[in-house]
C-alpha cells in the first residue's frame, strides 16, 4: 500500500537532531564559515558520543535489530540516515559533513571490503575518539572521467606491501582522516593503468602511513568548516590486506571490485541529495519568516493571474523542494527494499542539485540587502549550496546516468 | 512506513485500464481528435471498467471504498491512453464524486445508484468561467436566495455534454461561497450555447451554457441548507487532472524516447547526442517527481490530513508546469515530425497546455 508515513523511529529522532542543528550548529555557522581552518570539535564530541550508539556515522546503515526476533520489521536503515542527513545539513551541511565517523571511506570498505577488512577497518569508528574516514578519487586531471585516474599501485612481492604514488584532490574530511585522528582514507588508485577502469582498486591507507602528506587544505566558496584537503602519496606503502576486495582478484583486472564501489553510490546518491534538500529547506523556510515578519502572506489556491511575483515564486520553490524530497525518499526506500535504484539514486541527485541552487538563489535574489548580508545566514547557504550540483556527481554526470538507465544505453553507448 | 508499492487490487485495476488504454483509446485518440468525438461504445468500454463504482461503497451502488490514491492510478494510466477519451469516460464522477463528498443522504441515495450500476450516461457539472482570471472559489455565477430555493445567473462554459446531460451540477458563488446546484435536464431558464472549439481535448465535448435566474428548489443544493465543504471537491479535482497530467506526460516521454533511439543522425542515434539525451533524463526526472507529489497529495486527502489542501494544489502546480516541459520537448526531439498531426506528439502538446486551465474537468 502506497504510504507516506513517516516511519515512529524516523519522527523521534527527527525532534532530538533538530535541536541538535539549532543549538549547536546554527549559533556557530558564522564563525566556522569565517574560520575556514579551524575544527567544529564541540560538535564533533558531541557527535562522537551521541553516535557510537547508532553507528549511522558511516553512511551505511546498520540493521535494526527487532525487539522480537521472530518479528519482521521492514528495513529502514537508509530512509533513516536520509532524514537525520537533512535535518543536520538543514543546520549546517559544512559541519554535518564534519560530522565524526566513516563517512564516504567507511561506505567504500562496506561495498568493496571483505569481512575481515570490514571488521578490521570500521571498529575504529564507534571507539573511543571522534574518528575519520575519507575517499579519495579525484586527481588534478580526472574529476568526472574516473578512468582518467593516475595514481597507481605497484606490489612489492617482496614485502607484500602496495605502494602508492600519487595526488589527489579535493578529499573531503581528508585531513581530519589523516591528521586529527586515526582514520583512513581510501584512495583509488590503478594496478594496471592500461586497463582503464578495470585495473582501479581502493587501498586503505591509515593515519600514520609514512610517504602520505596532505599538502593543501582548500579555501572554498561554501561548506567552509569541511575541511577539503590535497593528499600526496609518494612511494607510500601499505599492507596487500589493505586492497578492497578478495585477493582473488589482484591478478584479474576485473571491473568487479570497481563497480561494487560504483554501487555504494547509487546508496549515497540520494543521501547527499538529502543534504542538499536540507540546505534548501533553510534558505525557504527562513524566506518565508521573513516575509510573514513583512506582513507578505502566501496565498495558495489562487489563480496564477491573481498571484503576486512574490506569491508564484515561493510556490513554485516548495513544488520543488517536496518533488525532490519525495525522489529521494522513494530512492532510500528502494535501497532500503534491495530494489536496483540506480536511476532513482541518480533523478534525487539531478534534482536536489538543481533545486538547491535554484531556491538559495532565489531566496537571496527575493530578499535583496538582506539577502545579500553576511549578517544573516542565507547568503552563506547560497554558498553551500553549490557545491551540491557538482560533488558525488555533477548534475551533468547524473544526467547521463539517467540517460543511460532510460535508454538501455552503455557508456559506450552514451558519452 | 513508507511505501510506493500499489496494492494488489490497485495493481489489477491498472492494469486493466492500461489495457482500454493501449487497445481502444491509443488506437482511437487520433481520429477522435480530428473528429472531435469517441464512439460511444468506446465511452462504454471504459466506463465498465468500474474505477469510479470501485471508488463508492456498496450502499450507494458501487463496490468500493474511495480512495484519491486509487484514483490518481487509475488516472494517470487512462490518460496515458489519451486525456480527451479519459475525461469522456470519467464525465459522469463530475456529477457523482461531489454528490458523494458532500451532498445529503436523500441526493446519494437519489442519484447515485442509478448512475453507477448503469451504463454511462451524461451526468456533468459546470464550474469553469470565460474569464482569464478564472477563479473557482471567487465564482462570477451567482446564487441567491429566492422563493423559497435559489436563482442561478451567470456563464459557464467547458461544461461537458451540456447539450445531452441528464442532469448537471452546477456551481455558483453563494454569499461570497462556492456551492453546488443539481439542475435537471430541461430546467427552464438554461441557455447551452455551440459546442466549444479548444486548443486541445477536441474528442471531448465542451459548451458555454448561459444561466439566467434559473431556479432552483432547496433540496437540490448539496448538502442542503448547510451546503458543503467545496475545498474537498476542488482538492479531489486538482489531484485528478495533475495525475492525467502525468499520464499524458509519461506518454509523451515514452514516445519521444523511442524515436530519439531509432532515428538516426551524423552516425549515430539521436538518443546518443548529449543534448537530447539529457531532455530524456530531465523528462524523466520531472515525471517521476511530480508524480510522487501527486501521490503524497492523494494519500493526505484519504488521511483527511490538514495540509492535505495545500499539497493537492502544488501537485497541481507543478504538474502544469512539468507537463507543458515534458510535451514540449517530445515534440522537439521528433523535429519536424514532431509538427505533423500524423504522429501523437503535437496532440499532447496540446493536451499538456490545457492542464493550465481545465481544473474542473475531472475528479476522483
Amino acid at each position: 500500500m502506497i504510504n507516506f508515513e513517516i516511519p515512529k523511529p524516523i519522527a523521534m529522532s527527527n525532534n532530538a537532531l533538530e535541536t541538535v542543528a539549532v543549538n549547536m550548529m546554527r549559533p556557530h555557522s558564522r564563525y566556522f564559515d569565517e574560520n575556514e581552518h579551524e575544527i567544529p570539535w564541540d560538535y564533533i564530541n558531541f557527535m562522537h558520543m551521541a553516535m557510537v550508539q547508532t553507528g549511522a556515522g558511516s553512511l551505511a546503515p546498520k540493521k535494526e535489530k527487532s525487539e522480537k526476533p521472530t518479528e519482521k520489521r521492514p528495513p529502514i536503515g537508509y530512509q533513516r540516515l536520509t532524514f537525520m542527513l537533512e535535518i543536520l545539513s538543514w543546520g549546517d551541511v559544512g559541519m554535518y559533513l564534519s560530522t565524526p565517523g566513516g563517512g564516504l571511506g567507511a561506505a567504500a570498505v562496506q561495498a568493496a571490503g571483505t569481512l575481515e577488512q570490514k571488521e578490521k577497518f570500521l571498529a575504529r569508528f564507534s571507539g573511543k575518539k571522534p574518528t575519520f574516514g575519507a575517499m579519495a578519487m579525484t586527481e588534478p586531471q580526472a574529476g568526472s572521467d574516473t578512468s582518467a585516474i593516475r595514481a597507481s599501485a605497484v606490489l612489492d612481492e617482496e614485502t607484500n606491501e602496495w605502494v602508492l604514488n600519487g595526488e589527489k584532490i579535493f578529499v573531503t574530511a581528508g585531513h581530519k582522516s589523516l591528521i586529527d585522528s586515526d582514520g583512513f582514507v581510501v584512495v583509488w588508485a590503478t594496478i594496471d593503468s592500461s586497463a582503464g577502469r578495470a585495473g582501479m582498486r581502493g587501498f586503505v591507507v591509515e593515519a600514520g602511513t609514512p610517504g602520505v602528506e596532505v599538502t593543501k587544505l582548500e579555501d572554498k566558496m561554501g561548506i567552509r568548516a569541511s575541511d577539503t584537503a590535497s593528499i600526496v602519496l609518494q612511494d607510500a606503502r601499505v599492507p596487500f590486506e589493505n586492497m578492497l576486495g578478495s585477493t582473488e582478484i589482484v591478478r584479474k583486472t576485473s571491473e568487479r571490485g570497481f563497480k561494487k564501489a560504483m554501487a555504494t553510490f547509487d546508496a549515497t546518491r540520494p543521501l547527499v541529495a538529502a543534504t542538499a534538500i536540507g540546505v534548501a529547506r533553510a534558505a525557504l523556510e527562513y524566506l518565508k519568516e521573513v516575509l510573514e515578519g513583512n506582513g507578505v502572506t502566501i496565498r495558495y489556491a489562487i489563480p496564477r493571474q491573481k498571484m503576486t511575483n512574490i506569491e508564484r515564486e515561493v510556490i513554485d520553490m516548495e513544488v520543488m523542494l517536496r518533488s525532490a524530497w519525495l525522489l529521494v525518499i522513494k530512492a532510500v526506500w528502494m535501497a532500503d527494499n534491495g530494489i536496483p535504484n540506480s536511476k532513482e539514486a541518480s533523478m534525487s541527485k539531478v534534482k536536489a542539485g538543481d533545486i538547491v541552487n535554484k531556491i538559495t538563489q532565489k531566496s537571496v535574489e527575493l530578499l535583496g540587502p538582506l539577502g545579500y548580508s553576511r549578517e544573516y545566514l542565507l547568503e552563506k547557504w547560497f554558498r553551500d549550496a553549490k557545491i551540491a550540483d557538482i560533488y558525488e556527481g555533477t548534475g551533468q554526470i547524473n544526467r547521463l546516468i539517467v540517460a543511460r538507465q532510460i535508454l538501455g544505453y552503455t557508456g559506450r553507448d552514451l558519452r | 512506513m513508507f511505501s510506493f508499492e500499489p496494492s494488489e487490487e490497485q495493481k489489477m485495476l491498472v492494469d486493466a485500464i492500461n489495457r482500454y488504454a493501449k487497445n481502444d483509446l491509443r488506437k482511437l485518440a487520433h481520429d477522435a481528435d480530428e473528429d472531435c468525438g469517441y464512439p460511444e461504445s468506446t465511452i462504454d468500454k471504459g466506463w465498465d471498467i468500474g474505477y469510479l463504482q470501485a471508488s463508492i461503497p456498496e450502499i450507494y451502488g458501487g463496490f468500493g471504498d474511495r480512495s484519491a490514491v486509487t484514483g490518481v492510478l487509475a488516472a494517470e494510466e487512462m490518460a496515458w491512453g489519451d486525456l480527451a477519451g479519459t475525461l469522456n469516460v470519467m464525465t459522469p464522477g463530475l456529477f457523482v464524486l461531489p454528490i458523494y463528498l458532500g451532498g445529503t443522504q436523500a441526493q446519494k441515495e437519489g442519484y447515485l445508484p442509478d448512475i453507477l450500476k448503469g451504463d454511462w450516461r451524461p451526468f456533468t457539472s459546470a464550474l469553469i468561467e470565460p474569464y482569464f482570471d478564472f477563479d473557482p472559489r471567487e465564482l462570477r455565477t451567482t446564487a441567491a436566495a429566492s422563493d423559497g430555493g435559489y436563482e442561478i445567473t451567470g456563464t459557464k462554459s467547458y461544461v461537458p455534454y451540456a447539450d445531452e446531460a441528464e442532469a448537471m451540477l452546477v456551481f455558483a458563488n453563494l454569499e461570497g461561497q462556492t456551492q453546488a446546484f443539481i439542475l435537471p435536464k430541461g430546467v427552464e431558464g438554461i441557455e447551452i450555447g455551440s459546442r466549444m472549439k479548444l486548443l486541445g481535448i477536441n474528442a471531448y465535448p465542451v459548451y458555454e451554457v448561459n444561466f439566467s435566474g434559473v431556479k432552483v428548489s432547496l433540496e437540490n443544493r448539496i448538502g442542503g441548507p448547510e451546503g458543503f465543504d467545496f475545498s474537498k471537491i476542488l482538492d479531489a479535482s486538482s489531484v485528478a487532472l495533475a495525475a492525467m497530467a502525468v499520464g499524458l506526460s509519461r506518454a509523451a516521454f515514452e514516445y519521444s524516447r523511442d524515436y530519439a533511439k531509432e532515428r538516426e543522425v551524423f552516425g549515430v542515434k539521436v538518443a546518443q547526442k548529449q543534448a537530447v539525451a539529457f531532455m530524456l533524463a530531465e523528462m524523466a526526472t520531472e515525471i517521476e517527481a511530480i508524480r510522487l507529489l501527486v501521490w503524497e497529495a492523494a494519500w493526505m486527502l484519504d488521511r483527511g490530513l490538514p495540509e492535505a489542501s495545500i499539497q493537492a494544489y502544488l501537485a497541481l502546480s507543478g504538474a502544469v508546469d512539468m507537463s507543458m516541459m515534458v510535451t514540449d520537448r517530445a515534440v522537439q526531439i521528433l523535429g519536424g515530425y514532431g509538427y505533423i498531426r500524423e504522429y501523437p506528439v503535437e496532440l499532447w502538446m496540446r493536451n499538456g497546455r490545457g492542464i493550465a486551465m481545465l481544473n474542473g474537468l475531472a475528479i476522483v
